[in-house]
């Protein structure tokens, strides 16, 4: 049920380049994970759709690309500060991490506007650090599970780069935090890792970013795990502008603590072929979940999401919008999976996703899912694909709009929904904008 | 009382054996298993080919155990009785013929098969292990013009139309189960209603499974041509045995131009004691092809019993503007295993569908809604709605909803909702507090809950299947 790999790709030789270098000699425990994660994904493989999970998203022309990874002592250091002003942020100036081809670009990045105690390094260092090595441990590898996806075994052999964010008790932390990953080189292979920790009581705003340079085809493979402890409060936004030739795949996991409250959002705009697979599991009473998303594609770009809330604890809640609007010859798949655990009483969760066809060859596959084995429960779902109501349109043509624009404002209107819960003003404008070129539309006659 | 507390099985009524004398081959299938059904049934060579091409292709596919949410102990096909008759002395002339202890057997089941005491305005096919004991009302339907008989008789009397019809729905190699009961199918019902005929009464099928060693594997197929309309039940039961037995039925129907088809199922084979030992293993595969403009083929199922249920009652809409409907009640208790759902299949322009399922779990069952919508690119203006709600009934058990949704044009509408919550409290208290006994609030709130679906049974049926699944859920919520 694999895709056989038939010889050595160039992600085993690159690894066993590694094995022999420098990056074999950190802690033994991350080597033996490396390790393990590589000869998991041996035996892995990239899915294949046969698999049920990836029924619908064909992999294939990742595994036929061999895409290089790209090794830290490889890199050119060369400054481009033209990198970071198309995506400047001006709320995050003296917040921010950036990363070229998977590396931190200290020159780039600022800290400056971040609470003393919080700390934003990179992810190696913080594995080489004592101070952090106990606590990356501890988490590392423990949200995101290597075992039955191929692509985050992939993601966990070359663990070296990458964010580590620490949020410590009851540290509040008002400038959002912002970890851009730029893609500059041409068919490589990128392998950002991310390890939030938000400890008690803290509150903090995280943006991940990623978007192409000069590059257009290459694969990005993220995985970011996220631990938020008792009463620790996360927004986190995700959003995906790669180059319409490239591959994102990534992985979100996510621990929720006894109380705490996660609220993230996905915009994924680029990418020929991306899959994001998030994990929120509730292991804790009293935990709050907002998991929602917006995908808007055109062309033959691919967009999957694979989402699973995992009731394991009475007294949750989950809360999940996702929605998407398709042009062209696209397609888009959403798999939205709510377990309720066996003594997970009192849980309410509640599923929507929603589609918007402009095209007539645009295709969805929408699967939403509940699974339940407790009964003093409130779960509900539904998912929907169509078209603008007609009866909206005429409503609007009463009003003297006319009907083109008309459907320009109720499509803009739809894909707001989930854009107007970014609080990032600049961000927001910026993703406004984007819907509308989108849809080559202005909003005034 | 607390919930769940006073699960008590309500007897399983229909749960008796009729000791009567069998026509049994021997165990096991190979291809001389097969001749040897042909050889018995008198077959023409072109069912032998039929039935040996399907079950060549069997052998090549697996059972498929690793989607469905349920799980069995492997079957062993080689220890089923493929055959298993009740014995007779001759052609059956009339009724009079028939062993009366097999009369009293449907009669006890509620079925009386003899002319006087016949269903008012029901026409029945018995159906008894592998083969149909008596048709009643044949002669009135074929006034009529309308061809209602056993399978066995359709391939004798009319080999035409099931050369044309069988297998075109349902091919031979479609799945595991459908491949197995095309190489083995013993007896079932065949229906025709011929052009712009609409059927004067309900026909029915009863099928009945006695010896505990053998499957049932049977075939119903129901072509209605152009304009004509026919209204289908079908209900079943089997002994209690400790020993699981296979169900592996196929049907398939057939509407032509403006035709329509109602198919309702009363489902009460036993479903095994509270341990989950014993019952039937219900693998069916139910499909039906709207394949003419404006047919319309509706589904109906309320289904209480069967250790394990898996079926998918579906459509094909083909012809422009055809419509496919759903409506379910699936009721597990105990140790039971439901896995049901729909597919409906959108090829034609303007074709609409329907699904409303109920699924209520209580015990330690498994309740499964797996469904799919599927929206070809040329079927312009389809439209779906989808409807699932679930109930538990204590914490022991499980409801899990699969719905599959593939769109492929722009212009189509699909949607899709689930719920899944418990009786509420405060119903139940209110209906207590006007005197209403709990168990009968309980019935009263859960029959609520399925009316969307009661509403389209014919009315004889959806008064049992009422009282049905009070019975079944007597003593499960307190």
């Amino acid at each position: 049920m694999v895709t056989e790999l038939q010889k050595e790709n160039s992600y085993q030789q690159a690894f066993r380049g590694l094995q022999e270098s420098e990056f074999a000699e950190g802690s033994s425990r991350l080597s033996q994970l490396r390790q393990g994660a590589m000869a998991r994904f041996v035996e892995l493989g990239f899915p294949s759709v046969k698999e049920e999970e990836w029924k619908y998203t064909n992999v294939a022309a990742i595994a036929r690309a061999d895409f290089q990874p790209l090794v830290s002592s490889e890199l050119v250091p060369s400054s481009q500060p033209e990198l970071e002003q198309c995506v400047a942020v001006p709320e995050t100036s003296a917040s921010q991490l950036v990363f070229v081809d998977g590396a931190l670009r200290s020159d780039l990045s600022a800290l400056a506007g971040l609470p003393h105690q919080v700390v934003a390094i990179d992810l190696g260092q913080a594995m080489a650090d004592e101070r952090y090595s106990d606590i990356v441990r501890t988490h590392l590898a423990r949200q995101a599970d290597y075992v039955v996806n191929g692509f985050t075994a992939l993601n966990t052999a070359f663990i070296d780069h990458g964010a580590f964010l620490y949020i410590p008790k009851g540290v509040i932390v008002e400038a959002p935090i912002h970890l851009l990953f730029i893609a500059k080189s041409e068919r490589i292979a990128n392998f950002p890792r991310v390890l939030v920790i938000a400890g008690e009581n803290s509150t903090a705003t995280i943006i991940e970013n990623y978007v192409s340079g000069p590059a257009s085809e290459y694969l990005t493979n993220g995985v970011v795990e996220v631990v938020l402890e008792e009463g620790a409060r996360l927004e986190h936004y995700k959003v995906q502008r790669e180059s319409v030739e490239a591959f994102h795949i990534a992985t979100t996991a996510v621990g929720l603590g006894r109380n705490s409250s996660y609220d993230t959002t996905t915009i994924t705009f680029g990418a020929k072929l991306s899959r994001h697979d998030i994990v929120v599991t509730m292991d804790h009473e009293g935990a709050e979940c907002w998991v929602d998303g917006l995908y808007l594609v055109t062309g033959d770009q691919h967009a999957d999401t694979h989402s699973v809330i995992d009731h394991r604890q009475p007294n949750c809640t989950s809360h999940q919008l996702y929605k998407g609007i398709l042009d062209g010859k696209s397609r888009a798949v959403f798999n939205g999976k709510v377990f309720v655990r066996h003594n997970a009483q009192k849980t309410d969760a509640m599923q929507t996703n929603k589609n918007l066809l402009l095209s007539n060859d645009a295709r969805v596959d929408t699967k939403p899912q509940l699974e339940i084995l407790a009964d003093d429960v409130k779960c509900a779902h539904g998912a929907a694909v169509g078209q603008i109501d007609e009866d909206e349109l005429f409503y609007l043509e009463t009003r003297g709009i006319h009907p083109d624009l008309g459907r320009n404002l109720l499509t803009y209107g739809f894909a707001e929904e989930v854009i107007a819960k970014i609080k990032l003003d600049s961000i927001r404008n910026e993703l406004d904008k984007a819907v509308l070129h989108r849809l080559n539309a202005r909003l005034e006659a | 009382m607390s919930t769940a507390e006073l699960l008590s099985q309500q007897e399983y009524k229909y749960g008796f054996v009729t000791d009567i004398e069998s026509d049994v081959i021997p165990r096991g299938l190979s291809e001389d298993t097969i001749r040897l059904i042909v050889a018995k049934k008198n077959e023409p060579d072109w069912m032998l080919e039929f039935r040996l091409k399907a079950y060549r292709h069997w052998l090549t596919m697996t059972e498929p155990k690793h989607w469905p949410n349920i799980s069995y102990p492997e079957i062993n096909y080689q220890d089923v009785i493929y055959y298993s008759a009740p014995k007779r002395k001759a052609a059956l002339a009339s009724l009079d013929e028939v062993d009366p202890e097999l009369l009293r057997t449907f009669e006890k089941l509620g079925i009386p098969l003899t002319e006087q005491k016949q269903l008012a305005n029901v026409a029945v096919d018995a159906v008894f292990d592998s083969v149909s004991v008596a048709t009643t009302y044949k002669e009135k339907l074929k006034k009529h013009g309308v061809i209602f008989c056993s399978f066995t008789e359709a391939i004798r009397d009319y080999p035409d139309l099931i050369k044309k019809y069988l297998g075109s729905v349902v091919p031979t190699n479609d799945n595991f189960f459908a491949a197995l009961n095309s190489a083995v199918f013993s007896d079932g019902s065949f229906c025709f209603i011929p052009k712009g005929v609409r059927c004067p009464m309900e026909l029915s099928t009863y099928f009945r499974i006695n010896n505990s060693e053998s499957g049932q594997f049977e075939r119903t197929l129901i072509v209605a041509e152009e304009g004509s309309h026919v209204s289908y039940l079908e209900g079943c039961t089997a002994p209690k045995f400790d020993k699981n037995q296979l169900h592996a039925a196929v049907v398939e129907l057939v509407a032509l131009d403006d035709a329509q088809i109602k198919y309702s199922t009363v489902q009460n084979w036993y479903a095994g004691d509270e341990e989950g030992v014993g019952g039937i293993y219900n693998f069916v595969t139910k499909r039906g092809k709207c394949a003419g403009h404006n047919s319309k083929i509706s589904w109906t199922q309320v289904e209480t019993g069967s250790a394990i249920t898996w079926k998918y009652p579906s459509c094909i809409l083909q012809g422009d503007n055809s419509i496919g409907e759903f409506y379910s009640v699936a009721l597990t208790n105990h140790a039971q295993q439901a896995d049901t759902g729909t597919k409906m299949i959108h090829l034609g322009k303007n074709t609409r569908s329907t699904i409303i399922s109920k699924g209520i779990a209580a015990g330690k069952s498994n309740n499964s809604y797996r469904g799919l919508v599927k929206v070809m690119p040329k079927a312009e203006g389809a439209r779906n709605y989808t409807q699932c709600d679930s109930m538990l009934i204590g914490s022991n058990c499980g409801a899990n909803t699969f719905p599959y949704i593939e769109v492929m044009n722009n212009s189509s509408s699909v949607e899709h909702e689930a719920s899944t919550s418990k009786i509420s409290e405060e119903q139940l208290f209110y209906l207590q507090q006007r005197g209403i006994s709990q168990e009968d609030a309980v019935s009263l709130i859960i029959n609520g809950f399925c009316k969307d679906v009661f509403l389209q049974l014919p009315m004889e049926f959806a008064v049992e299947a009422q009282r049905l699944l009070g019975l079944k859920l007597e003593g499960s919520v307190g």
